[in-house]
């Protein structure tokens, strides 16, 4: 039985549908990643998918129930971390775990047992009485994580959870979310770095206009849209390279002052371009990065 | 019951500023109450048996209520709901934005009510209550701060940014002060503006709270309470129906 399954799910904000058509499958105990450039739909799916939107059309079941007719009920057994911290102002880091349990109806005594290991889990151990402005973005990323964790939840749901926070913070956010589905929970995240997506998710699916266009491991996204090999080439004379070299690559394409190449052997094109002094080129395997700007183009989203 | 999850909440924070709280709360109307009502009273002579000063006390308890209901839940609310997006985490968890909407008008109503008390406890010290049946101006006050809650949590579900208060407060609480029997009589207005203060809710609080102030049972008092209780359970509905609209649109 799916986690979550929603299907044919659509969502229309005035005159632009947000979400239009989507389904989707989220297996017990598997990281699953929805990626997309902004404005794709990502988070009002999040959205609708935890009953707090309502949809116009579609069917969605979270952990069983029915949504939105029982959101209530399946949010029991979730935990959601939100792009943006909310944490609550007026309340010291411990504070903000006790009120949050008290709003799952959480008995006290269960709440105060579990606060050490999740003021742990976040790294704020000696912080409980610090008050939330004195707290750093990876600090109140942390705190909102082992917030969702008050009611131990089957499914944590986390809308971009990495953006803003820098390199150690992230990392450190990653290590503790791959800690989660070690212990067996089931993650939905939303993601625009390839990296966290390749990192962390079994699976992921790639969202584009409200819709899913593509779904699968990362490898096998990878395998299936792109060649193994990509050569990034620029520099004096890169359109002559490119009009000579087509023969070598499967797949070209012009970005700017940059070309790349394509191809299930790079060996051909790399040796054209080893007799080109005045052309800079870089050889790496295709990542999922190549995959998304395929699908989704590299037309700027703002 | 989950709302009162949402109320223990607010009650907390209140707690930990309790004293800067109580008394921002009521040194406005304290100030008031005994600048007019011992300077400007000193001039006036009694108004159906009372001193001047009493007459007031029975309004500024009443003015009092519905200030810290209103301010309660449309500053400190929007404060909640749009700046510090605390509503947007409660709805993570198996709560609805109606068990928030009734935890936010109940807890600035019983804040209210606790600005009522005060000033009856004032009243009382003062010498300004004529018999102890002034106590059951409490319950009329809690109901009061009910109602101007409510009517404050629709303002605060509607409203885009904090300007929007303005206009409330601006065109609707200071004039309904004024001609809602506060400062002097509400009989000596022109009938149609009467009219206009009977159909609002302070007039009614004013009317349960001031006999009782003078050690007389109120008239009409079921009248006066369904009123009130009428703009609670509408403003409730109301206030419901748009924040639904608000948040899960």
């Amino acid at each position: 039985m799916s986690v979550l399954r929603a299907r044919a799910l659509r969502k229309r904000y005035a005159d632009l549908e947000v979400v239009s058509g989507l389904d989707l499958d989220v297996q017990p105990g598997e990281c699953f990643g929805l990626l997309g450039p902004n404005g794709a739909g990502k988070t009002t799916t999040l959205r609708l998918c935890l009953g707090l939107t309502h949809p116009d059309g579609g069917e969605i079941e979270l952990l069983g129930e029915p949504v939105p007719a029982r959101a209530r009920e399946a949010r029991r057994r979730v935990g959601v971390v939100p792009q943006f911290d909310n944490l609550d102002p007026d309340f010291t880091v411990a504070e903000n775990l006790e009120v949050f349990g008290r709003y799952f109806s959480l008995p006290r005594e269960s709440v105060q047992a579990r606060l050490p290991q999740l003021l742990d889990y976040a790294g704020l151990a000696g912080r409980e009485k610090a008050r939330i402005t004195t707290l750093s973005g990876g600090m109140k990323r942390r705190l909102t994580l082992a917030r969702a964790l008050i009611n131990d939840p089957q499914l944590l749901v986390l809308d971009e959870p990495t953006t803003g926070l820098d390199p150690q913070a992230r990392h450190l956010i990653w290590e503790r979310l791959r800690r989660l589905t070690h212990e067996g929970k089931t993650l939905l995240l939303t993601t625009h770095f390839m990296e966290e997506a390749e990192r962390l998710c079994h699976r992921l699916a790639i969202m584009d206009r409200g819709r899913l266009i593509a779904i699968g491991s990362p490898r096998d996204l990878i395998a299936e849209h792109i060649e193994p090999h990509v050569v990034e080439v620029h520099g004096n004379g890169v359109e002559r390279w490119m009009e000579a070299s087509r023969s070598h690559a499967s797949r070209m394409e012009r970005v700017g002052d940059t070309v790349f190449a394509y191809a299930a052997d790079a060996t051909p094109a790399l040796a054209t371009l080893e007799r080109q002094s005045e052309l800079s080129y870089l050889h790496r395997p295709a990542s999922l990065e190549d995959v998304f700007l395929k699908l989704t183009g590299r037309d700027l989203r703002d | 019951m989950r709302w009162v999850s949402v109320w223990l909440r607010n009650f907390l924070v209140w707690r930990k500023l309790f004293l800067a709280s109580v008394l921002t709360n009521l040194a406005d109307p304290l100030i008031m109450l005994l600048g007019l009502g011992y300077g400007l009273g000193a001039l006036l002579p009694s108004i159906a048996g009372m001193s001047y000063l009493q007459f007031f006390a029975a309004g500024t308890l009443c003015s009092a209520t519905m200030m810290t209901a209103s301010f309660e839940s449309m500053f400190s609310g929007f404060s909640r709901m749009h700046g510090q997006k605390t509503w947007d985490a409660i709805l993570y968890a198996p709560l609805v934005v109606d068990d928030i909407v009734a935890g936010e008008v109940v807890w600035a109503a019983s804040k209210a009510w606790l600005s009522g008390a005060t000033i009856l406890a004032v009243v009382a010290v003062f010498g300004l209550a004529a018999s102890p049946v002034v106590i059951l101006a409490l319950p009329f006050a809690f109901l009061l701060g009910l109602a101007f809650a409510a009517v404050g949590l629709i303002m605060t579900v509607l409203a885009k940014n904090w300007d929007f208060f303005s206009f409330y407060m601006t065109l609707v609480m200071t004039p309904m002060t004024m001609i809602s029997g506060v400062f002097f009589p509400a009989e000596q207005l022109p009938p149609p503006v009467l009219a206009v203060a009977q159909a609002l809710p302070l007039y009614h609080g004013v009317e349960l709270v001031r006999p009782l102030v003078a050690g007389r049972w109120p008239t009409q008092i079921g009248l006066h309470v369904a009123v009130l209780a009428a703009y609670a359970i509408v403003g409730y509905a109301m206030a419901i129906y748009f924040a639904r609209r608000r948040f899960s649109a």
